[in-house]
């Protein structure tokens, strides 16, 4: 008898015996137990029913395809991920001060959220804007709060991530244009652009133009700084919003790599060699409550990528095949009930984050039901992370969960789930077509719905809010955007159009129209638009002119 | 038959967080109400217009961006410009207290807050939205 024929006689005695002993005086609280997508959980696992494993070809060791166990030999062994806590409210003059102070204690790399307009590509003057300035990120317009925004901040050392879409390309001129007056040349710029266009039309819906003049312009980016910019990544292929939408963790991964392969076939097809651009490509993740299935979520996600893009896209080199990715603890998690208990939620999500391997990390603060958070409660959150890196331990081994029967099925099942969803987007004809037709959408809309109903149920506990309920709110403070905010950016934005050229400012917004028209790739004409001092809603508006607004329909 | 008691969900603002306003649109629907939702990125003109168009009884506001103490009012001064001021305007978001008490103050009937549940938030329409004649 083998050693696996003898264990799986063992469980079966086990089974019949100690199991059913046990069961008789204190059932299983349920009948089944599933992860939060629904992956049945066994009772037990034992290498038994692991038998059919291909440990070289499934697993494999780190730094190596198909990089189950991480992108990196060494790992945390080598340099822990970077501490990168998203930030950006008010004025540019606000988040350049928050920026230093994250930096002054211990932030390694910056990370910049924009106000609502910027997003949607209106300057702050636009009537749209009313009432949105400065609130949900920092307000800008022009190359003018852009140098204001970084002032200070030596852009050859630390890496910037920008989380800004359908208004990428205008944000990623002004990045370029800002470091050039600091000296330095964009080829040493290192840092992230989000620019994954195809998850708003999904889940975060900021748009300007339709899907497919939106997709040209990512591909426009990931062209020229595979070019120009060898450092920076020009999309961070994003499940996190997707995630807060409402999806299970298999859909986060499936629409997320999803929309990944997008990217790549019209990289592709603009006739680019998949090496050239791949390595650049990186992933950002959300990290939800399910603690072991959100380790196996990122394991899964990297075999999923090295496989698909060797065996299907032809990557010869490795750095095309591994994918690299931040990772973000779940917004849509945290309770404005018992806000403290967020922390520990925060915390959980961390580790899994860790434990899965991430190469870079923000952590929610625990005000962040209510508002943009607090400078203490980013503190707090930062704190986290570095008792994590430093104190746990949990940084000393690459991979550890690797070989657990548990975490290798889970891995295994969220593969074959995610790659069942992938199959079907194939079927209909791409990622791009699926989001036309509202596919992914209705998927997540009604992920969205059954949670809810679930919580409201009881029958998913949420404590503080269905469960372990206090009468009273623990009063923390919040942080407050004041109406000045608007009036400064409006000052500022008014000042710049009455001291810029504006024969040149016509001229530049003309140029990127004819590149736009003309199917020429988009970025020169931009970072000279932006230069000329001409507004990120102005060079927007060309894109709406030749492309058109997008609408989407207002299903439920 | 009674006419079903008609509601408009809308999300005035640029921020793009559907998940709230169409899982509330869901619950009011299954909750027995005629339900219309706007989509994305309205200005207050465009929801009060629907909200006359339609011919509704409420109209539900969802906003996550904190421009809720701009457009809300504005939403509720469209409507009186437009002869609709008895639509009862009830919302939902991340709206802190004190800000909750001023727009009780300007004339929005509820606010419901993160945590609320869709069946409070049925209930509460059932009882305080009547139909306009």
């Amino acid at each position: 008898m083998s050693g696996l024929e003898a264990i799986a006689q063992a469980q079966q005695s086990w089974r019949a015996g100690a199991l059913a002993g046990s069961l008789k005086k204190l059932p299983h609280r349920r009948a089944q137990f599933a992860t939060d997508s629904g992956i049945p959980i066994p009772d037990l696992l034992t290498p038994a029913d692991r038998a059919g494993e291909n440990y070289l070809a499934d697993i494999g060791l780190p730094g190596q395809f198909p990089y189950t166990r991480g992108p990196q030999a060494t790992m945390y062994r080598g340099r822990h991920w970077t501490m990168r806590q998203f930030a950006g409210f008010g004025t540019p003059e606000d988040t350049n001060k928050r920026f230093k102070y994250l930096l002054e204690h211990g932030m390694t790399g910056l990370s910049t959220a924009f106000d609502m307009p910027a997003l949607m590509g209106y300057d702050a003057d636009h009537p749209l804007s009313r009432g949105e300035v400065g609130k949900e990120g920092v307000a800008v317009s022009t190359l003018r709060d852009f140098e204001v925004l970084f002032d200070g901040i030596p852009l050859d050392q630390v890496t910037t991530s920008m989380t800004i879409n359908a208004s990428a390309v205008v944000a990623l001129a002004m990045y370029i244009a800002v470091a050039e007056e600091h000296g330095t040349p964009r080829a040493a710029l290192g840092g992230t652009i989000q620019a994954d266009i195809l998850k708003e039309y999904i889940a975060q819906k900021e748009w300007i133009v339709p899907p497919r003049p939106a997709v040209r312009l990512v591909i426009d980016m990931i062209e020229f700084c595979t070019r120009e910019m060898p450092k920076w990544h020009p999309v961070s292929i994003s499940g996190y919003h997707i995630r807060e939408a409402g999806a299970t963790a298999v859909q986060e991964l499936a629409f997320t790599l999803a929309d990944g392969f997008g990217y790549v076939e019209e990289s592709i097809a603009r006739g680019m060699a998949v090496d050239d651009f791949a390595p650049g490509l990186s992933f950002f993740w959300d990290v939800h409550n399910d603690f072991f299935e959100e380790i196996a979520k990122f394991r899964a996600a990297r075999r999923i990528w090295a496989r698909e893009m060797k065996d299907r896209y032809g990557a010869k080199d490795p750095r095309s095949m591994m994918l690299k990715t931040h990772a973000q603890t779940a917004g849509v998690s945290l309770t404005a009930q018992q806000p403290y208990n967020n922390v520990i939620r925060t915390s959980l999500q961390a580790l899994a984050a860790v434990l899965g391997g991430t190469q870079s990390l923000h952590t929610n603060s625990l005000d962040e039901t209510y508002a943009l958070p607090t400078e203490e409660s980013v503190t707090l959150a930062l704190r986290t992370q570095q008792v994590i890196a430093y104190e746990s331990g949990v940084d000393r081994v690459v991979d550890p969960l690797a070989g657990s029967y548990f975490i290798e099925y889970l891995t295994d099942e969220t593969e074959k789930r995610a790659r069942a969803y992938i199959e079907k987007i194939r079927a209909m004809g791409g990622i791009i077509r699926a989001v036309e037709e509202g596919f992914p959408q209705r998927e997540i809309g009604d992920s969205a719905y059954r949670h809810q109903r679930e919580v409201e149920s009881g029958e998913r506990v949420i404590v503080g809010v269905n469960k372990f309920k206090t009468a009273q709110g623990a009063a923390i403070p919040i942080l407050k955007i004041e109406e000045v905010v608007t009036r400064a950016q409006l000052e500022r934005l008014a000042s710049v159009k009455r001291s810029r050229n504006a024969a040149a400012v016509k001229e530049r917004l003309a140029a990127v129209e004819r590149a736009s028209r003309d199917g020429k790739n988009v970025m020169p004409s931009v970072i000279d638009a932006v230069k000329a001092y001409c507004t990120l809603g102005e060079i927007c508006d060309v894109f709406r002119a030749v492309w058109g607004q997008f609408r989407e329909a207002g299903s439920y | 038959m009674e006419r079903k008691i008609r509601i408009l969900v809308a999300k005035p603002g640029l921020d793009g967080h559907d998940r709230g306003a169409k899982i509330i649109a869901r619950a009011l629907r299954d909750g027995g109400f005629e339900v219309i939702y706007t989509g994305l990125h309205q200005t207050p003109e465009m929801i009060a217009n629907a909200a006359v168009q339609e011919d509704v009884d409420g109209v539900g506001l969802s906003i996550m961006s904190g421009a809720h103490m701009t457009l809300f009012p504005d939403v509720l001064n469209e409507l009186k410009r437009l002869g609709a001021d008895n639509v009862t305007i009830f919302g939902g978001g991340i709206i802190p207290d004190e800000d909750i008490t001023e727009l009780k103050k300007r004339g929005v009937a509820q606010i419901f807050t993160p945590g609320a549940s869709t069946q409070e938030i049925v209930r509460w329409v059932h009882e305080h939205v009547q139909p306009r004649r």
